[in-house]
């Protein structure tokens, strides 16, 4: 996305060019070089890591795919664990968007008593971290007999205040006409939301879609708490069991890292757009 | 109520239904666990028996030796994201978004990318990063650097907050600079052209046109900056590997309470805690907003 404007002061913008970019280059490589550093080492002997830790030493000779061969070979559970979180992130994402979208509609498209306190009630939810409410709500989901299940994970987030206040800004610049012709057309209230606003909503749900199922495929704390069979792990919790000093899992945890951050580096560069709008999607605009 | 059949497609009755699902999940997985922590807070919970001790569990909280060390940990790493994470990617969001620039596209993607590694395998990696060896990446760097001994990060209390400030810098920088790139581009370009007339330097554009122009989005960053350092928890638990820190320096406010709750059961002890850390939050929220002016002057 190069723009190209133009230039008042040759000679000093040039200077300024080549500092900016000298300065973005070097910041650019220390922010890769974590990325770098396990990426090189899920290609080494993976018994090196304990004493050495990461680092970005490269000895050809001794680069291996064994780590690799190890998360393929089959005899562990870490396919399991990427399906289930696949599973989970698309479900979640899916429930949780059209909850938001139906709430955030409510909001956006119509006056009713009480109005203003439950929008308030909204932002307080946003405002308090779910850290604080973990206890209980592990307590909650032992007694409502969800543990181990996805639902469990699910149900809390479903409506989610951040998507509920993005999606309510975004229809705020819809007129409202758009539900006099629906009724007009014979649409029930619920068709109208169904057949008129969904189809309209679409770049706010790509966005949004986008921050959900991040949040989703990278939860940890709260799944954590939830599940308890290895066989329903996801993966962030999957790779911390691996964690163990104990045999040699630290082929599993590094390459199976690796693999776990890609789907959604592929997904960034083929919508970064969607993504950026995403995840800043929680700032209010003045 | 009439004994009117409910007809849920009047457009009266519809909002309700609309609002119905948030409404549900706010009251039984919101206000029903405040509540129930608030009351356990007071109570001793034990698998059988359940009674009321009054200001005990607050007592043993502040009393013991570990809770004002993660209060005291979760300030310092609070305040230190704030110091750092405001600041720099303002100056950072102001050089991409300069004339001179070439190439923001790729830069500002590149800073993007630590967002969109888990917590879990980032923290992983700067575990290792900052291994005590002296073959680890750090270490190895600055005994190549300046030569001397290896630092023990993880074993020392300010290499330690270091490293944990260290890992949120690298996860935060980018998404920060993002929103101070949006706040940038809502600032009206007359209002440099009209300061470059009356002859203003860069330092007195910056400070006197961006600054307080851009003081919606600070709020914002503000806000978000302090939720996230008071909740900080999963970070320190993967740079120990899910072990205790030595002495504690490691500790966080919510790591106590994941310790004493999750672990050990302690529930009334750990709600004490968890609601301690609430009435920090609304403080803090309620004062910043309230200095911000957000609170105070009528919505538009």
């Amino acid at each position: 996305m190069e723009n190209t404007r133009p230039t008042h002061k040759p000679g000093q913008r040039t200077i300024d060019t080549v500092l900016l970019i000298a300065f973005f280059t070097a910041l650019a490589f220390i922010i890769l070089v974590p990325f770098i550093s396990i990426v090189l080492t899920s290609f080494k002997d993976s018994s090196q890591i304990i004493r050495n830790g990461f680092n970005l030493n490269i000895d050809w000779k001794n680069l291996t795919l064994d780590n690799y061969r190890a998360v393929f070979a089959g005899d562990n559970e870490y396919f399991n664990w990427f399906k289930n979180s696949l599973i989970l992130t698309v479900v979640q994402t899916v429930a949780t968007l059209f909850i938001s979208a139906w709430v955030g509609f409510g909001f956006a498209f119509y006056d009713f008593k009480g109005k203003n306190f439950l929008f308030v009630c909204v932002l307080i939810v946003m405002m308090i971290p779910f850290e604080i409410l973990m206890l209980p709500l592990y307590r909650e989901i032992i007694a409502l007999n969800l543990t181990n299940t996805y639902i469990g994970i699910m149900l809390p987030y479903l409506a989610h205040p951040i998507a509920i206040f993005f999606f309510n800004q975004y229809l705020q610049g819809i007129p409202r006409e758009i539900i006099d012709s629906g009724r007009i057309d014979g649409c029930s209230e619920y068709g109208i939301f169904l057949r008129l606003i969904l189809p309209i909503m679409k770049p706010a749900l790509a966005a949004m879609a986008i921050y959900v199922g991040m949040f989703s495929w990278n939860n940890y704390l709260w799944p954590l708490l939830v599940l308890r069979d290895t066989a329903k792990y996801t993966l962030p919790i999957g790779l911390t069991s691996l964690m163990s000093p104990y045999g040699n899992n630290y082929q599993l945890l590094i390459a199976g890292s690796v693999l776990s951050v890609l789907p959604i580096m592929i997904l960034f560069f083929s919508a970064q757009k969607y993504f950026i709008e995403g995840m800043t999607s929680g700032s209010v605009k003045g | 109520m009439t004994k009117k059949k409910l007809d849920l497609n009047s457009p009266k009755v519809a909002p309700y239904v609309f609002i119905l699902p948030f409404f549900l999940i706010f009251a039984i997985f919101f206000v029903y666990p405040i509540c129930s922590t608030f009351v356990m807070s007071f109570q001793s919970v034990n698998i059988n028996e359940v009674h009321f001790v009054g200001l005990a569990n607050y007592k043993a909280l502040f009393g013991s030796s570990t809770f004002p060390i993660a209060i005291r940990n979760s300030a310092i790493y609070t305040l230190l994201t704030l110091v750092i994470l405001i600041p720099f990617p303002i100056l950072l969001a102001v050089m991409l978004n300069s004339k001179a620039m070439r190439g923001s596209g790729f830069y500002r993607a590149i800073l993007f990318l630590p967002i969109l590694c888990s917590v879990v395998v980032a923290g992983m990696t700067f575990r290792f990063m900052f291994n005590e060896t002296d073959q680890a990446l750090v270490n190895n760097i600055l005994i190549n650097l300046f030569g001397g001994e290896k630092v023990r990060w993880l074993s020392l209390r300010w290499p330690a907050m270091g490293v944990m400030v260290t890992l949120a810098t690298w996860r935060w920088t980018g998404i920060n600079v993002i929103y101070f790139l949006s706040g940038l581009n809502s600032i009206p370009v007359e209002l440099y052209e009209v300061s470059e007339i009356d002859g203003a330097n860069s330092w007195q554009k910056f400070r006197y046109v961006t600054v307080p122009l851009l003081s919606p989005t600070i709020v914002y960053v503000l806000t978000i900056s302090i939720y996230g350092g008071l909740s900080m928890f999963v970070e320190s638990q993967m740079l120990w590997a899910g072990k205790t820190s030595p002495m504690n320096i490691g500790l966080t406010i919510v790591g106590s309470i994941y310790q004493k709750g999750i672990s050990q059961g302690e529930l009334g002890y750990a709600s004490a805690a968890g609601l301690f850390l609430l009435a920090v939050v609304l403080i803090i929220n309620l004062v910043q907003l309230r200095l911000t002016g957000v609170i105070g002057k009528k919505e538009a």
